[in-house]
Protein backbone atom coordinates (compact mmCIF):
# COMPACT_ATOMS: atom_id res chain seq x y z
CA UNK A 1 0.00 0.00 0.00
CA UNK A 2 1.10 3.55 -0.74
CA UNK A 3 -0.12 6.31 1.55
CA UNK A 4 -1.09 9.61 -0.09
CA UNK A 5 -1.23 12.70 2.13
CA UNK A 6 -2.76 16.07 1.29
CA UNK A 7 -0.96 18.94 3.01
CA UNK A 8 -1.90 22.44 4.12
CA UNK A 9 -5.24 23.75 2.90
CA UNK A 10 -6.34 20.63 0.97
CA UNK A 11 -9.19 19.34 3.09
CA UNK A 12 -8.89 15.68 2.25
CA UNK A 13 -8.20 12.60 4.37
CA UNK A 14 -5.14 10.48 3.46
CA UNK A 15 -5.62 7.65 0.96
CA UNK A 16 -4.13 4.15 1.02
CA UNK A 17 -3.75 2.94 -2.56
CA UNK A 18 -2.45 -0.15 -4.36
CA UNK A 19 -0.35 1.68 -6.96
CA UNK A 20 3.14 1.08 -8.34
CA UNK A 21 4.05 4.47 -9.81
CA UNK A 22 3.08 8.15 -9.84
CA UNK A 23 1.33 7.89 -13.22
CA UNK A 24 -1.20 5.55 -11.62
CA UNK A 25 -1.72 8.08 -8.82
CA UNK A 26 -2.30 10.81 -11.42
CA UNK A 27 -4.96 8.64 -13.07
CA UNK A 28 -6.71 8.02 -9.74
CA UNK A 29 -6.65 11.68 -8.65
CA UNK A 30 -7.74 13.01 -12.06
CA UNK A 31 -11.03 11.11 -11.56
CA UNK A 32 -11.54 12.75 -8.15
CA UNK A 33 -13.64 15.92 -8.45
CA UNK A 34 -12.47 17.39 -5.13
CA UNK A 35 -8.89 17.30 -6.41
CA UNK A 36 -9.46 19.01 -9.77
CA UNK A 37 -8.56 22.49 -8.49
CA UNK A 38 -5.33 21.23 -6.87
CA UNK A 39 -3.62 18.93 -9.38
CA UNK A 40 -2.36 21.71 -11.64
CA UNK A 41 -0.69 23.64 -8.80
CA UNK A 42 0.50 20.99 -6.33
CA UNK A 43 4.09 19.85 -5.93
CA UNK A 44 4.67 16.15 -5.18
CA UNK A 45 7.05 14.57 -2.69
CA UNK A 46 7.84 10.87 -2.33
CA UNK A 47 9.06 9.99 1.17
CA UNK A 48 9.61 13.74 1.79
CA UNK A 49 11.74 14.33 -1.32
CA UNK A 50 10.26 16.54 -4.04
CA UNK A 51 10.00 14.94 -7.48
CA UNK A 52 9.62 16.64 -10.86
CA UNK A 53 8.16 13.93 -13.10
CA UNK A 54 5.58 11.14 -13.03
CA UNK A 55 8.29 8.66 -13.96
CA UNK A 56 8.75 7.48 -10.36
CA UNK A 57 8.14 3.92 -9.17
CA UNK A 58 6.43 3.38 -5.84
CA UNK A 59 6.70 0.41 -3.50
CA UNK A 60 4.79 -0.88 -0.52
CA UNK A 61 5.16 1.53 2.41
CA UNK A 62 6.03 4.60 0.34
CA UNK A 63 4.43 7.90 1.24
CA UNK A 64 3.41 10.50 -1.33
CA UNK A 65 2.63 14.08 -0.24
CA UNK A 66 0.84 16.76 -2.23
CA UNK A 67 2.00 20.31 -1.48
CA UNK A 68 -0.25 23.16 -2.66
CA UNK A 69 1.10 26.71 -3.33
CA UNK A 70 3.08 28.08 -0.40
CA UNK A 71 3.39 31.45 1.33
CA UNK A 72 5.56 31.58 4.41
CA UNK A 73 6.47 34.68 6.36
CA UNK B 1 19.55 26.75 12.93
CA UNK B 2 15.80 26.48 12.38
CA UNK B 3 13.44 27.40 15.20
CA UNK B 4 9.66 26.82 15.08
CA UNK B 5 7.31 28.31 17.67
CA UNK B 6 3.60 28.03 18.39
CA UNK B 7 2.08 31.51 17.91
CA UNK B 8 3.84 34.87 17.57
CA UNK B 9 7.61 35.22 17.77
CA UNK B 10 9.26 37.04 20.68
CA UNK B 11 11.32 39.24 18.39
CA UNK B 12 13.59 40.95 20.88
CA UNK B 13 14.33 37.68 22.71
CA UNK B 14 15.17 35.79 19.50
CA UNK B 15 17.37 38.55 18.07
CA UNK B 16 19.19 38.82 21.38
CA UNK B 17 19.69 35.03 21.63
CA UNK B 18 21.07 34.85 18.10
CA UNK B 19 23.34 37.82 18.76
CA UNK B 20 24.68 36.16 21.89
CA UNK B 21 25.16 32.78 20.13
CA UNK B 22 27.53 34.40 17.63
CA UNK B 23 28.99 37.22 19.70
CA UNK B 24 32.39 35.52 19.90
CA UNK B 25 32.34 33.95 16.41
CA UNK B 26 34.24 36.78 14.71
CA UNK B 27 31.47 37.71 12.28
CA UNK B 28 31.57 41.34 11.20
CA UNK B 29 27.94 41.47 10.03
CA UNK B 30 24.60 40.36 11.53
CA UNK B 31 21.72 41.12 9.19
CA UNK B 32 18.23 40.14 10.38
CA UNK B 33 14.96 40.32 8.49
CA UNK B 34 11.85 40.53 10.69
CA UNK B 35 8.43 39.94 9.13
CA UNK B 36 5.49 41.59 10.88
CA UNK B 37 1.75 41.04 10.29
CA UNK B 38 0.31 44.26 8.86
CA UNK B 39 -3.16 45.69 9.41
CA UNK B 40 -4.64 45.40 5.89
CA UNK B 41 -7.70 43.97 4.11
CA UNK B 42 -9.60 43.88 7.43
CA UNK B 43 -7.71 40.81 8.64
CA UNK B 44 -7.45 40.09 12.37
CA UNK B 45 -4.21 38.18 11.87
CA UNK B 46 -2.59 35.37 9.92
CA UNK B 47 -2.29 31.66 10.58
CA UNK B 48 0.28 29.14 9.36
CA UNK B 49 0.58 25.41 8.69
CA UNK B 50 4.10 24.00 8.29
CA UNK B 51 5.21 20.67 6.84
CA UNK B 52 8.29 20.22 8.95
CA UNK B 53 10.17 17.29 7.27
CA UNK B 54 10.55 19.14 3.95
CA UNK B 55 11.10 22.52 5.64
CA UNK B 56 14.02 20.96 7.52
CA UNK B 57 15.65 19.52 4.39
CA UNK B 58 15.10 22.79 2.48
CA UNK B 59 16.70 24.72 5.34
CA UNK B 60 19.64 22.29 5.61
CA UNK B 61 20.47 22.92 1.94
CA UNK B 62 20.58 26.67 2.68
CA UNK B 63 22.77 26.07 5.72
CA UNK B 64 25.25 24.31 3.43
CA UNK B 65 25.18 27.22 0.96
CA UNK B 66 25.81 29.65 3.81
CA UNK B 67 28.72 27.55 5.05
CA UNK B 68 30.31 27.59 1.58
CA UNK B 69 30.34 31.38 1.81
CA UNK B 70 31.70 31.47 5.36
CA UNK B 71 28.30 32.54 6.71
CA UNK B 72 25.63 31.23 9.08
CA UNK B 73 21.86 31.38 8.49
CA UNK B 74 19.22 31.25 11.22
CA UNK B 75 15.47 31.24 10.84
CA UNK B 76 12.44 31.33 13.13
CA UNK B 77 8.81 30.84 12.08
CA UNK B 78 5.42 30.60 13.75
CA UNK B 79 2.95 27.74 13.66
CA UNK B 80 -0.72 28.64 14.12
CA UNK B 81 -2.15 32.11 14.71
CA UNK B 82 -0.21 35.40 14.72
CA UNK B 83 -2.17 38.61 15.28
CA UNK B 84 -1.73 42.14 13.88
CA UNK B 85 1.63 43.80 14.52
CA UNK B 86 3.12 40.56 15.80
CA UNK B 87 5.96 38.76 14.03
CA UNK B 88 5.68 35.36 12.31
CA UNK B 89 9.08 35.19 10.62
CA UNK B 90 12.68 36.10 11.35
CA UNK B 91 15.69 35.21 9.22
CA UNK B 92 19.24 36.36 9.86
CA UNK B 93 22.63 35.92 8.30
CA UNK B 94 25.98 36.27 10.04
CA UNK B 95 29.06 36.66 7.84
CA UNK B 96 32.62 37.91 8.14
CA UNK B 97 31.87 40.93 5.92
CA UNK B 98 28.64 42.76 5.13
CA UNK B 99 28.36 42.09 1.36
CA UNK B 100 27.88 38.32 1.68
CA UNK B 101 25.22 38.75 4.38
CA UNK B 102 23.31 41.43 2.45
CA UNK B 103 23.20 39.34 -0.72
CA UNK B 104 22.53 36.07 1.09
CA UNK B 105 19.55 37.34 3.10
CA UNK B 106 17.94 38.56 -0.13
CA UNK B 107 18.44 35.21 -1.93
CA UNK B 108 17.33 33.25 1.11
CA UNK B 109 14.12 35.18 1.76
CA UNK B 110 13.13 35.06 -1.93
CA UNK B 111 13.57 31.28 -2.07
CA UNK B 112 11.81 30.95 1.30
CA UNK B 113 8.76 32.64 -0.20
CA UNK B 114 8.82 30.41 -3.30
CA UNK B 115 9.77 27.05 -1.81
CA UNK B 116 9.36 26.66 1.96
CA UNK B 117 6.42 24.31 2.69
CA UNK B 118 4.39 26.76 4.76
CA UNK B 119 0.75 27.69 4.12
CA UNK B 120 -0.74 31.05 5.07
CA UNK B 121 -4.33 31.77 6.03
CA UNK B 122 -6.05 35.11 6.68
CA UNK B 123 -7.97 35.30 9.95
CA UNK B 124 -11.09 37.22 9.03
CA UNK B 125 -14.56 37.29 10.63
CA UNK B 126 -13.67 34.26 12.77
CA UNK B 127 -12.69 32.22 9.69
CA UNK B 128 -9.32 30.85 8.53
CA UNK B 129 -9.09 31.52 4.79
CA UNK B 130 -6.24 30.07 2.67
CA UNK B 131 -4.32 32.94 1.00
CA UNK B 132 -4.20 31.24 -2.41
CA UNK B 133 -3.80 34.44 -4.45
CA UNK B 134 -0.65 35.40 -2.48
CA UNK B 135 0.84 31.91 -2.64
CA UNK B 136 3.38 30.48 -5.08
CA UNK B 137 3.32 27.00 -6.62
CA UNK B 138 6.56 25.17 -5.73
CA UNK B 139 8.89 24.62 -8.69
CA UNK B 140 7.88 21.43 -10.52
CA UNK B 141 4.21 21.65 -9.46
CA UNK B 142 1.42 20.33 -11.65
CA UNK B 143 2.80 16.91 -12.67
CA UNK B 144 -0.26 15.07 -11.33
CA UNK B 145 -2.46 17.06 -13.69
CA UNK B 146 -0.57 15.76 -16.72
CA UNK B 147 -2.27 13.17 -18.89
CA UNK B 148 -0.32 9.92 -18.64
Amino acid sequence: MVRVEFLGPIQKAPLELEITNLSELATVLQKDNEMSQWLKNCAVAVNDTLVSSLNVDLKDGDRVSLLPPVCGG
Amino acid sequence: MLYLYNGALEVSTILKEWYEQEAESNYGAYIPFVGTVRDEDEIEGLSFDIYEPILESWFSAWQERAKERGAVIKMAHSRGDVMLHESSYIAAVFSPKRRVALEFIDEFVEDFKASAPIWKYDLKGGKRIYALERSTAIKGSGILGEKS
